[in-house]
């Protein structure tokens, strides 16, 4: 009787790491989705604009605390800051890097993001150095506890979870509600046709790089901050991961992308948690090979059908 | 007709990498005219069509737009300048209601009286797609799309509008619906059209002139009454 009630114990205790961790990768794999949906470019170097994001909110972090700001107004501050951060980089980077590619078929663009993200690697290490720098401590360590402490919910996990829902809400009224969310779906649907609506469609790719970098940035600096660390390799795993979340939800579908993130954070926890901790990566990219043999269009795909 | 020329096209060639797909072409629109252009597929007419929004830019040659060069401005400023452009397969967007597709035609103005009038006159135009505004584009039928495709270019409420093939794999009766339509926005709101079509009869019944497009080469024009007539049409296009 008290195995089960134990083990009821654990499986919340990892589902609700699941739900965290799951949540990173579903802010992450949103970047992914949305630039695939709308150029078809998976875009490799989306994971450093986590490590981007991690790297602002770091400096501008300590920066609020040493004028004496509260860790909380610093976390309010640089998290918006570190995301318009991100987004700028990754602006930059479609302007001078994919755009001038863009045509000259999927490959070459893969093997350009693929130079991408090793630049920003090497960049970082090169500057900040290779050695993991602290991240400032901005939320303590508290948490709640439930059933007699058996079961911890750390206040870093609810800021991260609250985000992280923030996030997708305002994203989905954005992309439904608005009329730039249109012009995405538009541009997302066929390039000319929302040329021919007057969409000046170079912008709305601009824009989509910069929203799918902010998310990325926001996840880098509630990971920074979960971990009280960043390094400029820290978007290498995260990156592949995220992918993953957004290919078995379904590439280039926006909710999918939350669905597939969630799902990969819990099946990674119950890993860990019941079976070999070690076995969480190889999991992940088993998940990976499965849906690409069984169901490649991801969870939410449907089989595009053409009217003629 | 005030004999103005909306549109003029003076030695056109457009290349897709090594194929020369359109060979120094000449043409012009009057304001208020519909002019269609026929040929058989692989012509060039949605080429044509796609450099004049556009979509493709010329090689060589000139193309002008109430009298100014459109040569190689991108397609949507071509939009703001008062040209629209129906697409071959209509494209319309198929997660987007009905209404919704309506709303991105009018993606550029601002003036929301005018916009509902508008709304207004197509849903008039084509009850059927008020019957249906609130239904995702994608689940319309061929014709209905057809009919939404042309629409919605009329919402950004052009000079110039360019329709390619709106008979393209629809119902007789509605290909019916769809000219008397095309013919009404022309009378009624004063519109300019370019009309591609393979149906060379339907078109050059609703049209004042128009022009015969052969691998990329105009091969004859003049006026729709003329062509309809002439004998090397009728074998070509008219099937007798």
């Amino acid at each position: 009787m008290q195995d089960i009630q134990f083990f009821f114990y654990d499986l919340l205790q990892f589902l609700v790491n699941g739900l965290s961790q799951g949540s990173i990768y579903a802010l992450v794999a949103l970047g992914y989705t949305m630039v695939y949906g709308i150029i078809k470019l998976i875009n490799f170097a989306h994971g450093e604009f986590y490590m981007i994001g991690a790297f602002i909110g770091l400096y501008v972090c300590e920066y609020f605390l040493k004028i004496n700001l509260s860790p909380t107004t610093a976390l309010l501050l640089g998290l918006p800051v570190a995301m318009i951060g991100s987004g700028v980089v990754a602006v930059i980077v479609e302007k001078l890097v994919y755009r001038p590619i863009r045509g000259h078929g999927r490959i070459s663009a893969l093997i350009t993001a693929l130079g991408a993200s090793l630049f920003f690697q090497y960049l970082g290490q090169g500057t900040v150095g290779a050695e993991p720098k602290a991240f400032p401590t901005l939320i303590s360590g508290d948490g709640i506890e439930f059933f007699d402490g058996n079961v911890f919910i750390s206040n870093i996990q609810m800021i991260i979870m609250a985000i992280t829902v923030s996030l997708m809400i305002f994203l989905w009224w954005l992309v439904n509600k608005t009329r730039i969310g249109k012009a995405m779906r538009a541009t997302s649907f066929n390039k000319n046709a929302a040329e021919l609506m007057g969409i000046n469609t170079d912008r709305i790719i601009s824009f989509t790089f910069f929203l799918g970098a902010s998310l990325a940035g926001a996840a880098g600096v509630l990971v920074g901050m979960y971990y009280n660390t960043a390094e400029p390799m820290m978007g290498l795993i995260p990156g592949l991961k995220a992918f993953i979340a957004a290919v078995l939800g379904g590439i280039g579908i926006i909710p999918g992308a939350f669905l597939g993130g969630i799902t990969l954070g819990i099946a990674e926890n119950l890993v860990v948690g019941f079976w070999i901790s070690t076995y969480r990566d190889a999991v992940a990219f088993a998940i990976l090979i499965i849906i690409l043999l069984v169901k490649p269009a991801g969870l939410l795909g449907k089989n595009v059908k053409e009217k003629v | 007709m005030s004999g103005e020329k909306i549109l003029e096209i003076n030695n056109m060639h457009v290349h897709y990498g090594s194929i020369h797909a359109i060979h120094g072409i000449n043409l012009h629109i009057n304001r208020g005219e519909i002019v269609t252009i026929l040929g058989s597929n692989g012509a060039g007419k949605t080429t044509t069509l796609h450099t004049i929004s556009g979509l493709l830019q010329p090689s060589e040659g000139e193309i002008s737009f109430k009298g100014q060069s459109i040569k190689n401005l991108e397609a949507h400023k071509i939009v703001a300048q008062g040209m629209a452009h129906s697409p071959e397969g209509r494209m319309v967007f198929p997660d987007l209601t009905v209404k919704e597709n309506l709303e991105m035609g009018a993606y550029l103005r601002n003036d929301k009286d005018q916009i509902a009038k508008d709304f207004r006159y197509m849903f008039d135009l084509f009850p059927r797609l008020e019957e249906r505004k609130s239904q995702l584009a994608g689940t319309l039928s061929g014709g209905e799309q057809q009919m939404l495709a042309i629409a919605r270019a009329y919402m950004s409420k052009p000079e110039l509008l360019l329709l390619d093939e709106p008979s393209l794999g629809i119902a007789p009766i509605l290909v019916q619906a769809i000219f008397s339509a095309i013919k009404e926005i022309n009378e009624k709101q004063k519109m300019t059209i370019l009309l591609v079509e393979q149906n060379a009869y339907a078109a050059l019944k609703i049209a004042h002139r128009g022009y015969v497009l052969t691998t990329g080469e105009i091969s004859m024009q003049g006026a729709a009454k003329d062509l309809i007539s002439n004998e090397e049409i009728r074998k070509a296009y008219l099937g007798h």
